[in-house]
């Protein structure tokens, strides 16, 4: 099984523990992970700001970086969302504006083989106790896409649950969007910011010492507002959750 | 008069003012999770809730493909029904065409049944401007109208007002109007409904013309339906002697048996309820019962430009239910007015730009106004899939270049050229790894001040991960 690894631009720059945990995690559990230097990013800032042409390149080069491999795996639901839902989109498009069927065969070649972290877990290795440690308590913000385009449903939720020590608390109002939504936080500021705020309530109100998620750019929004506001909770992604064990736990 | 939404600000500077309006955020907060959590109770009761919603997105598309078919059909219908088919192509025309109508029964008063096609054309003021009054007979609708106010909901028009607020503008303004209310009102629900329905009685009793829209037009029998919950509608449709209908072309569903769906979709997505109080279904006109005069209007007002766009379209399958208002974050939040047109929410934001074009700032922003975070698309008994929409009509924006378009389209194009060669990313992000004690928490500048105005930046990590992977997986 020939796996890469689809860490994205904002893990690569920003998070990059992310995805170093990700590595870490998939390695334990007995996959060779490959980390493809060709890749960047996959469009979906451009993409959903309106820019749809600038993004073919981007479909282009994320086919090339991962041809070959058995399975695509990511730690951003995002990310995934616009492999899925939008490559296709703008593969037809293509077509229909007389640019070639690169980006729609970079579609379909992308497309059944990319998996949001979570997914392959679940689904292709059948995991959910993957041996973490992380004797903390932890409140769970599904994003958006993660939840509503990619229907992850119970699958972030079975692998907390699973975590030795961890304490899995509700978040009131989970399924609300949290108000980064990429450029709308820097075009709706402050629409952007009463949306963060409502969700800081909530998961302050918890109680929990982290509020995770599986997409870093959500994490990004609220990490920054906990910060600005002092406030005893810290963002962290799932994937750094899971994994911490007993011998390396989490830093 | 009621106010409208000419010379509004774009979607931000609109929704800045209601996100620190802390009584409309509580008022908006408050009607919409009640009304989204009794609508999840009532969908989740119909065991074949997807399927209704598959069937009522191909009829609605079924009909659209063909509409020049259907509405043709409809015209010969009415007319065999003793209607009178008139077409409209934009609000002037159809505001003339109502006026003329009016004017010609002698009358200088109309009653009207809550429609929005009415209210998208502005009808009430055109009318007004040739010395007719249009009274509003909607409970919602006439705090608006008593109120001197502009809708912010598709449904529940008054949703941003609160009881004591709707006390104070029925005991100040019904007595301008007609009957005025009773002494000593008092904020409880019963007793504002009984000074409503006290003012409005006369006036049903007394109106000779009445004004509607319509929820669907059945092709095959020219019948027109009104689906309601306060029973105004049905005296508004049946007490006048002319009944004049505005009607958006969108609106044609073929046969009966259409309706069999929408009946069931419509009241669960928009009100919760198992099936709306009154639906009232007038084709023609009948000897000695209702209206002896019946005539249809029928508007395009940018229906058929919107129809031409393949990926747009969709927003005209939208039957006005109003549950993507509901359970939007960002309605919630901004409150209707700042969408700056009688559409607000998600559908407004794909449909108000469509109608109008994206020339004004406003209508070039509302493309804007959302999250995509995809609650909309979840809950549309039609499935339009809203954020697919709102990206495309960005593209739209973007392409045209307005007003801060040029600037970040040059940044994009940048930022692709940079994407699409990852040595030069990788040599950009180890920069700026390197900088990192340099970088400041909050920022100057377009966009990165915005972003630091309530949130911090992200701290720099020591390495970007390439090159963690290269050191120690390599
Ligand atoms: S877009 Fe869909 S959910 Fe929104 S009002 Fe129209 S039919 Fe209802």
């Amino acid at each position: 099984m020939r796996v890469a690894l689809f860490a994205t631009c904002v893990n690569d720059a920003v998070h990059p523990a992310t995805a170093v945990a990700t590595v870490r995690l998939l390695e334990r559990l007995g996959v060779t992970v490959d980390f493809p230097a060709a890749q960047t990013c996959c469009g979906q800032p451009q993409y959903n700001t309106g820019y749809r042409r600038e993004t073919e390149p981007l479909v282009r080069r994320m086919a090339r970086a991962f041809e070959g491999y058995d399975h695509v795996v990511t730690p951003s639901g995002s990310c995934v969302a616009m492999v899925r839902d939008n490559y296709p989109r703008i593969g037809r498009k293509a077509q229909a504006e007389g640019r070639g069927d690169a980006p729609a065969e970079a579609a379909s070649s992308l497309v059944p083989r990319t998996y949001e972290l979570t997914e392959f877990l679940v689904d292709v290795l059948e995991v959910t106790d993957v041996g973490a440690y992380f004797p903390h308590r932890v409140t769970y913000h599904p994003s958006c896409h993660g939840l509503r385009v990619l229907g992850l449903g119970e699958r972030p939720r079975r692998l907390l649950e699973a975590v030795k020590g961890l304490e899995l608390v509700e978040l009131p109002g989970a399924e609300e969007c949290c108000g980064f939504g990429g450029t709308f936080a820097v075009k709706n500021p402050d629409v952007s910011a009463a949306m963060g705020a409502d969700k800081l309530r909530n998961s302050l109100s918890t109680g929990a010492e982290f509020l995770c998620g599986a997409d870093n750019s959500c994490l990004m929004h609220l990490g920054g507002m906990l910060r600005r506001q002092d406030a005893p909770q810290r963002v962290l992604h799932l994937a750094e959750i899971l994994a911490s064990t007993e011998e390396e736990p989490f830093a | 008069m009621s106010g409208t939404f000419v010379g509004m600000p774009a979607f931000p500077k609109a929704a800045h003012d209601a996100v620190r309006d802390t009584t409309l955020r509580a008022n908006l907060r408050h009607a919409t999770h009640t009304i989204r959590d009794k609508r999840a109770v009532a969908v989740a009761e119909l065991a074949d809730w997807a399927a209704l919603r598959e069937a009522g997105r191909q009829i609605k598309d079924r009909t659209l493909h063909h509409l020049d078919a259907y509405l043709v059909q409809l015209e010969e219908a009415v007319t065999a029904a003793g209607g009178t088919v008139h077409w409209a192509s934009d609000a002037a025309e159809a505001n003339r065409i109502v006026a003329d109508l009016v004017k010609a029964t002698g009358e200088t008063e109309v009653v009207k049944v809550k429609s929005m096609a009415t209210q998208e054309i502005g009808l009430n003021e055109a009318l007004e401007a040739e010395g007719i009054r249009a009274y509003e007979t909607d409970l919602a609708e006439l705090i608006v109208q008593l109120g001197e106010d502009r809708p912010s909901h598709i449904l529940v028009p008054a949703i941003h007002r609160n009881r004591g607020e709707i006390r104070d503008i029925f005991a100040s303004e019904m007595g301008e109007w007609g009957r005025p209310a009773p002494d000593g009102l008092t904020d409880r629900p019963a007793e504002l409904a009984e000074a409503a329905r006290l003012h409005l009685r006369e006036k049903f009793l007394r109106a000779k013309v009445g004004v509607s829209g319509a929820n669907f037009m059945v092709a095959e029998t020219g019948t027109l339906v009104v689906v309601e919950s306060e029973g105004n509608g049905r005296m508004c449709l049946t007490l006048p002697e002319t009944l004049i209908s505005v009607v958006g072309i969108e609106k044609v569903v073929p046969t009966w048996r259409d309706l069999e769906v929408f009946l069931q979709t419509l009241p669960r997505s928009s009100t919760a309820e198992r099936m709306n109080p009154y639906t009232s279904m007038w084709t023609g006109t009948t000897d000695a019962d209702g209206p002896t005069a019946f005539h249809l209007v029928l508007l395009d007002n940018g229906r058929t430009d919107t129809l031409a766009d393949e990926v747009g379209r969709q927003a005209l399958r939208c039957i006005r239910c109003s549950a993507c208002l509901n359970v939007c974050p960002v309605y919630e939040r901004a409150g209707g007015h700042a969408y700056g047109s009688v559409y607000p929410g998600p559908i407004g934001a794909i449909l108000t730009p469509q109608l109008r074009g994206t020339r004004s700032e406003l209508d070039a922003s509302l493309p804007y106004a959302s999250s995509l975070c995809g609650a909309c698309y979840d809950v549309c008994p039609v499935a339009i899939d809203i954020p697919e929409v709102l990206v495309h009509l960005r593209e739209k924006v973007a392409e045209r270049g307005g007003p801060g378009h040029r600037l970040e389209k040059a940044a994009v194009k940048a930022a692709a050229w940079v994407l699409d060669h990852p040595a030069a990313l990788a040599a950009g992000e180890r920069l700026a790894s390197r900088t990192r004690a340099l970088h400041p928490k909050r920022l100057p500048g377009p966009g990165a001040s915005q972003w630091t105005e309530s949130r911090d930046l992200p701290e720099m990590p020591a390495e970007p991960f390439r090159d963690w992977w290269k050191r120690n997986r390599t």
